[in-house]
């Protein structure tokens, strides 16, 4: 299914202009200035209109891409979309050439403006980003796709925004897989749901008659690796999220665990357990052909491959506790890098190579951090009482956690829901689903 | 006389308060010994005098002399009912990471079948299963709770 989307969007470019940008926006430090920005509603013909409202119930269809980039820019901590009521020019007079001292008026830097129109049932989308103080176009594109779609033109819109003013790749057109949650505490109902990144377009890709645990997203986003306890044989599954089947990774006589893709997607590396004893294991998708990684009598678990395939982060309890330790793909030249105090878990290795992200537990405290592949440079990003797993936008900039509250004596109170936060610590904030939910994956960008 | 007659109400109170908080401490301090769980409130029975559970202290798959005196228990009475099969299910509490708690559990109840082994009990009749955090029976949030879900449950299979 995805396949199909991507492919039915073509990207045109109509015009672009090179222009040394007045504005910019650093994403290296915690911003607590945002740049002002004014999104105006994309305008669209009255037959456009008539026609979407019609046959696909999507009322105003300008106005609500236009509130997807918004929302996308605020949620992103770096940007301050400003409110419409204040806009003094029309969306389609504004698309052709702002006055901009209308726009510099309300204080906008930037200014992103667009226009939709329906032929052959394709919608076309096409927008402009301008910087307001030097009065001039930065960027314009258009997108054709089917107007199912119009969701993804705002995300789209958003990523080629950020790119343009942070000179990074954005993390908008992606998706979230994740656990759904539902039920006591002592009986959790657990499926596996996929979301976009904002929360919208929430769909179940299991009925909760099983319990699942910690899905994966291979490097193309078809394919989900998890854990499922299918007739209570808790096994490594894998899914086809386009055709829905399913298959056991492996055949492994007991329980295997923690499973991720490699970069290349052709791998699963997961753990295996096996007489009280979890190693870490792969298994080739293609001819699967199973290769042990690690030999110790400890538990060696949550494996995560460094992005050019050559080097895996895990986690081992050898030292006596839990600790990350990082090793060659095939398993030699094992080192701790975590040295700090307190427990580490989770590791997982940066899209940009450059960190591991961990969950940390001190002093009966739960802490997302990030550290240097040698272990260097910790920080932690933020404390509470339980979060862990955490999952990187694939830019690298954002991380996204699940976190548990506390109950009272009777057991009340207890919650799941996921957060994320910037590489800088700052900009956390809490990501709506429409359950209770742990366990997030962040896939790439499905449009690139 | 306001003034005494406050003073003499504040300190009844702290007493009170007092004389609950001790209570409160004893009934947990007899329901666990260290941090490895005592009670018997969750425990279930296999037959009579035989629980069904033993108790693990925080990251550690090591029975406690409780633990194993049980395990004896079921040892004994699966030798006498040699037709029943047993699933060892390992738990751990709340406080780790998900993945780390399920290998955890794996060992816990490994520690416990390795036990009744040697008790002269087949290794084909007990098989193994973990779950990690996801099944406490203890919902709570405190180190009472925590004890109760760090555990192997031996259940019939058949």
């Amino acid at each position: 299914m995805i396949k199909k989307i991507i492919t039915s969007i073509i990207i045109l470019i109509i015009y672009t202009t090179q222009l040394h940008a007045l504005i910019e926006v650093d994403i290296t430090r915690g911003n607590l200035d945002p740049l002002p920005v004014a999104v105006s509603p994309l305008s669209a013909d009255k037959n456009t209109n008539d026609k979407l409202n019609k046959e696909l119930k999507i009322n105003k269809i300008g106005y609500k891409i236009s509130e997807v980039v918004e929302n996308n820019l605020k949620n992103s901590g770096l940007f301050n979309p400003l409110n419409k009521d204040a806009f003094l020019q029309k969306p389609d007079i504004a698309h052709l050439k702002p006055r901009f001292e209308d726009w510099s008026l309300i204080k906008a830097q930037a200014l992103i403006t667009g226009k939709v129109t329906l032929s052959d049932d394709k919608l076309r989308v096409e927008f402009r980003l301008w910087d307001v103080l030097a009065g001039k176009e930065m960027m314009a594109l258009a997108f054709t796709t089917v107007p199912s779609n119009w969701r993804r033109v705002g995300h789209i819109i958003t990523d080629k925004v950020y790119e343009r003013l942070t000179g990074e790749k954005g993390y908008f057109d992606t998706r979230i897989i994740y656990v759904a949650e539902d039920g006591p505490k002592t009986k959790r109902i657990k499926k596996l749901a996929i979301m976009d990144q904002d929360g919208s377009n929430t769909k179940y890709l299991t009925l909760g008659n099983e319990l699942v645990l910690t899905p994966r997203f291979n490097p193309t986003n078809q394919m989900v690796t998890y854990l499922s306890y299918f007739r209570n044989l808790p096994r490594v599954y894998l899914l086809d999220i386009e055709t829905g089947i399913q298959e056991v990774v492996g055949d492994f006589p007991g329980m295997t665990f923690a499973p991720r893709f490699s970069p290349d997607g052709k791998k699963i590396i997961m753990s295996f357990a096996m007489d009280g004893n979890s190693d870490i294991y792969t298994m080739e998708l293609e001819n699967r052909i199973v290769e042990r990684i690690t030999n110790h009598p400890s538990i060696d678990t949550s494996p995560s491959y460094s992005p050019d395939g050559k080097f895996i982060c895990f986690n081992s309890d050898r030292s006596g506790y839990q600790q990350i330790y990082v090793m060659k793909k095939d398993g030699t030249n094992v080192k701790r890098i975590s040295f700090g105090k307190g427990l580490y878990g989770t590791p997982v290795w940066s899209p940009r190579g450059d960190l591991i992200a961990f969950t940390k537990l001190h002093k009966g405290k739960f802490y997302i951090g990030v550290m240097r592949t040698d272990g260097s440079g910790e920080r932690l990003l933020t404390e509470n009482y339980y979060q862990e797993a955490p999952s990187w936008s694939p830019n690298g900039r954002v991380l996204i956690f699940y976190r548990e509250t506390k109950t009272d004596t009777e057991g009340k109170g207890f919650s799941a829901k996921l957060w994320s936060i910037d590489l800088t610590g700052y900009n956390e904030r809490m990501v709506m689903t429409e359950s209770d939910a742990s366990d997030p994956s962040w896939s790439s960008l499905l449009s690139n | 006389m306001n003034l005494s007659k406050f003073f003499k109400n504040a300190f009844l109170v702290m007493l009170a308060c007092l004389v609950l908080s001790a209570c409160a401490t004893k009934k947990v301090q007899n329901q666990m010994q260290g941090d490895v769980y005592t009670g018997t409130e969750t425990v279930e029975y296999l037959a009579s005098g035989v629980p069904d559970r033993v108790f693990f202290a925080t990251n550690e798959s090591v029975l406690t002399t409780a633990s194993r005196d049980t395990l004896r228990k079921q040892a004994e009475w699966l030798r006498k009912n040699s037709k029943v099969n047993v699933v060892l299910e390992g738990h751990a509490d709340e406080r780790g990471t998900r993945e780390y708690n399920l290998a955890l559990g794996e060992r816990r109840a490994n520690a416990a079948k390795d036990y009744l082994m040697t008790y002269g009990i087949s290794g084909n009749r007990i098989s193994v299963i973990s779950y990690g955090k996801e099944r406490p029976v203890d919902s709570g949030s405190n180190p009472l709770a925590w004890s109760k879900n760090r555990r192997s449950v031996t259940v019939k299979a058949n």
